[in-house]
């Protein structure tokens, strides 16, 4: 059961915002269509929280617009928004009950008694807290606190729903269970969602698409798989799980294809950047780089370290030129081997320009 | 860091209201003081906006007609006794109370609140009484104990919520790596306590200098701080000049004003107050 | 033995405890138990009860303590509901906080004394408050602003004040700035933030500050006598136990009136413990426990 979106598109255009000389986010240009789920992913400081705040009117930005439907935001207060606000600490009103607490945003918008009544009995159905409305705040755990604040927000049918990390604070196995539980609820109200994480698995799990943020710009915009598979930089690609930068030299390009050359190491691999010369970064998944496997490109290392992974093993060792590197094995290596780690040409980036 | 985006519009009438009274109540202040202080350095003033002339002698006149150089010393010796026994049996006590709970800590506690909440008077004139009998009545040590009663209280009520809030397992550490129960309260405690007991320290002194009541029923003549010969110079019938008696007052004020400056220096008033709210 | 009772929290630390108590106990309960006792022997009346039949007895003492109410409460309700605009302009961060919080709490170095010649300078008949209204054609005669009520309660608003205040902004800096951003995104405008977010979970707190002010204004003594009319309209009960004391030289109806007067004042403290109780008294932070 899907709703249809309340939300046409919602356009952030060139949104930015410094803190005197400090830039904490530098012109976003995002263009989000309803019903869809974009998390916003980074480190702490890295301009995501900054982001939503802007979106939700809780700091006006220093640049550029945000537009809703088409219509800019400039100027219009939170309260006049609409937007439904999940915050890091929940934020619940600790003097009312879990009921007022979600009929709260029905009461501003002065519905009357029976209707509000009767959505806090829907939106408390929806995260299954049905037996918890006359509890106070204090009384529930932290799944149960952070499902009322989800309610709260949903509650008021909002054209956007803005979650800053809800669940940094949760346990692991908590986290799992509610991940589910918001994807469920954007699915089947037909909600648009802003996801801010730092978690690189819950945003990949989550997402329809993601914005990789670092100190305030944003590195790339894409579906999952496409970040996952063609990180647009190095930063982006170390994010993702790409280990084993060696700094080598651009021999030859062929289109996306490269041939790299350096520290007594030759690779080929997908280019990422321009120029056909130069100095590029390798980066290769452990899980790519494995020890008598197949590929085009082969790199020997001595293993001096060795680490059980369940399935498989991962090795590291350096290479007769000293340069690091971290691929996986089947089976336990004795530490002081010498090993062939190898990686097909299509899992292998060389990126130009700076990491 | 943030704060909620606000319109461009102008202020609420309220907000203007709040401004005004801060502005009308140091604007208030300032006369006040302004009076007092012009007065004491007129010649006479009798029927006109501003004294006739100007002068100091008023002040060496109130000086020594009070003989305030052995009435500040006076004030000092009560102050700084009753600042360094309240704190030497205040701090242990807060240190007891923080790291213990106990059956009955509860009531302790409160024994400890209730001469904060009594008037002075209910139990100062018991306790002016009390001194007598026992031949303390009029002298030094009598104003001593008598100033101590709210010190030694307000002093556990600041330092107790201050100390749970040192982690316990520093003082582990310190004894596992080989440190004596002395060698921890100097060494390692101390230094943590210093800035609390700075702070309750230095309203001890303030309260002290400028808690009236319990000096005034326990003093006799020689034991007598600022504040109690500057009420009976106010007070008393005689022919005194109010200009030396304003005079005296402004010391006074000069007084207070140190210590104030001071205690929030070294304290963030809010804070102070925020140790006091937890513990309600 | 020693371990069960390690296991209760008693040990040697609680030596340390010793020199309080015995301290509290010896200065504080015993002269108060010894007042108490004091004041069921009177030296002019007859019975036990003789002196507290006196007190209610004559108007003269008993209606002290309607006036020294009349002066406590308006004074401290003033200073509580003052403190609260001004406090919550003031719980953000701004260049100068601590200065004018410094300045705001300035008159506590003032003392009564100043204070009270201030007043009388200041809004005395010739004071330049008054000369100011006569120049003006405003009034025709002085105007009596001092030496009778509105002096002595005047100053306890200038001495009240600043402590009420320092009180409300502490509360206020411990409610979670996150609790109005949340209203806000639910579409409440900044009145519905402060009364249905901000003030009922301060109100606990504005209770405590409504006693300890309270509190500081019922022992009101030296500004009765100064900026007041002790003998009639200020005649608070400090005055007759001082006059008890001091002028009539009888300690035990001394005694019963100082016990008298705390019991008056413990009994509006209950009363609105008694209420603040009734109010939500948890944590105001927003979750996450």
């Amino acid at each position: 059961m899907t709703a249809t979106p309340r939300l046409r598109e919602l356009v952030l255009d060139g949104l930015s915002r410094s803190f005197g000389k400090q830039i904490a986010l530098a012109a976003l240009d995002l263009r989000i269509e309803g019903g869809e789920f974009i998390a916003l992913l980074g480190p702490s400081g890295c301009g995501k929280s900054t982001a939503l705040n802007c979106i939700a009117g809780l700091i006006a930005p220093t640049g550029g617009t945000i537009f809703l439907d088409g219509r800019s935001l400039d100027g219009t207060p939170s309260e006049k928004r609409g937007f439904g606000v999940v915050f890091q600490s929940y934020a619940l009103f600790q003097h009312m009950t879990v009921r007022a607490n979600i009929a709260f945003g029905l009461r501003m918008r002065r519905l009357p008694k029976e209707r509000v009544a009767a959505r806090v009995d829907q939106a408390l159905a929806l995260v299954q807290l049905e037996g918890l409305a006359d509890r106070y705040p204090s009384q529930l755990s932290g799944g149960q606190q952070q499902r009322v604040a989800i309610a709260r927000a949903i509650v008021i049918e909002p054209p956007l729903v803005l979650m800053d990390e809800p669940l940094s604070n949760l346990d692991a196995k908590l986290r799992l269970e509610m991940r589910t539980e918001i994807r469920r609820l954007h699915r089947e109200l037909g909600l648009t969602t802003i996801y801010v994480t730092h978690d690189q698995e819950e945003a990949f799990s989550l997402a329809d698409r993601l914005v990789v943020l670092r100190e305030g710009v944003a590195q790339q915009i894409g579906a999952p798989d496409e970040i996952y598979y063609r990180p647009a930089n190095p930063y982006v690609a170390d994010f993702v799980g790409f280990r084993n930068a060696v700094a080598m030299t651009l021999e030859r390009r062929d289109g996306y294809v490269g041939l790299a050359r350096g520290h007594g190491l030759r690779a080929s691999g997908r280019v990422s950047g321009v120029g056909s010369s130069g100095p590029v970064t390798l980066a290769i998944r452990p899980d790519d780089l494995v020890v008598g496997g197949s590929g085009e490109n082969a790199f020997e290392i001595t293993v001096d370290a060795v680490e059980f992974r369940g399935r498989s093993f991962v090795v590291e060792g350096l290479t007769d030129t000293g340069q690091r590197l971290r691929g996986t094995s089947a089976a336990a290596v004795p530490i002081g081997d010498a090993v062939t780690l190898r990686a097909p040409s299509d899992r292998v980036l060389l990126f130009t320009g700076m990491a | 860091m943030t704060v909620i985006a606000r319109r461009p519009v102008a202020a609420s009438p309220l907000a203007w209201l709040a401004w005004g009274f801060v502005g009308f109540f140091l604007v208030f202040m300032l006369a006040l003081v302004a009076a007092v202080l012009v007065n004491s350095l007129g010649t006479r003033w009798l029927d006109h906006w501003l004294p006739d002339g100007y002068t100091t002698h008023w002040y060496g006149d109130a000086w020594r007609e009070f003989g305030l150089t052995s009435v500040m010393l006076v004030t000092i010796e009560i102050a700084a006794a009753v600042l360094a026994l309240s704190l030497l049996i205040g701090v242990p006590a807060s240190y007891a109370l923080a790291r213990r709970s106990f059956p009955g800590r509860g009531l302790v506690m409160l024994a400890f609140l209730i001469p904060l909440l009594l008037p002075p008077v209910t139990y100062g004139i018991p306790l002016a009484t009390v001194l007598l009998r026992h031949d303390l009545g009029g002298t030094l040590t009598g104003v001593i104990l008598a100033n101590l009663v709210p010190s030694v209280p307000f002093v556990i009520l600041t330092m107790t919520p201050f100390i749970e809030q040192i982690d316990p397992r520093i003082e582990a550490a310190a004894r596992t790596l080989g440190a004596g129960t002395a060698t921890i309260f100097v060494r390692v405690l101390g230094p943590l306590l210093v800035p609390g007991m700075l702070a309750a320290g230095l309203l001890v002194l303030v309260r002290t200098v400028g808690m009236f009541e319990l000096s005034f029923f326990t003093a006799g003549p020689g034991t007598q701080p600022l504040v109690v010969v500057l009420y009976y110079a106010a007070f008393a019938p005689g022919v005194r000049a109010s200009q030396s008696i304003d005079a005296m007052a402004v010391i006074y004020m000069g007084l207070m004003l140190m210590l104030l400056v001071a205690a929030l220096s070294f304290v963030n008033p809010t804070n102070l107050v925020a140790r006091l709210r937890e513990n309600t | 033995m020693r371990r069960r009772l390690a296991a209760h929290g008693i040990d040697r630390a609680l030596l340390l405890l010793l020199p309080a108590v015995a301290f509290v106990a010896v200065i504080f309960l015993y002269p108060f138990l010894y007042g108490l006792v004091l004041s069921f022997k009177p030296e002019r009346y007859v019975g036990a009860f003789g002196n507290y039949q006196q007190f209610f007895a004559d108007p003269f003492l008993r209606d002290t303590i309607a006036i020294t109410l009349g002066l406590a409460v308006p004074a401290a309700l003033f200073n509580v509901i003052a403190s609260v605009p001004i406090a919550y302009r003031m719980r953000g961060t701004f260049r100068g906080k601590r200065l004018l919080i410094g300045m705001l709490v300035m008159p506590v170095t003032l003392g009564t004394v100043l204070i009270a010649k201030g007043l009388l300078t200041l809004l005395g008949a010739r004071g330049w408050v008054n000369r100011a209204l006569l120049d003006l054609g405003l009034v025709e005669d002085p105007v009596r602003f001092v030496n009778n009520y509105w002096g002595v309660l005047l100053t306890l608003v200038i001495t009240g004040f600043p402590f009420a205040f320092l009180l409300t902004l502490s509360y206020l800096g411990g409610i979670d700035p996150m609790l109005e951003r949340a209203a806000a995104t639910l579409g409440a405008g900044p009145r519905q933030r402060f009364w249905r977010i901000t003030f009922p979970l301060l109100l606990p707190g504005l209770a405590i500050t409504f006693i300890l002010t309270f509190v500081l204004a019922f022992a009101v003594f030296p500004s009765a006598v100064l900026v007041g009319e002790p003998a009639g309209e200020t005649r608070v009960i400090s005055i007759v136990a001082y006059r008890a004391a001091y002028e009539q030289f009888d300690a035990s109806m001394a005694s019963a009136i100082a016990m008298i007067m705390g019991a008056v004042q413990l009994a509006v403290v209950v009363i609105v413990l008694g209420v603040r109780g009734r109010l939500y008294r948890g944590p105001s932070g927003g979750g996450k426990g």
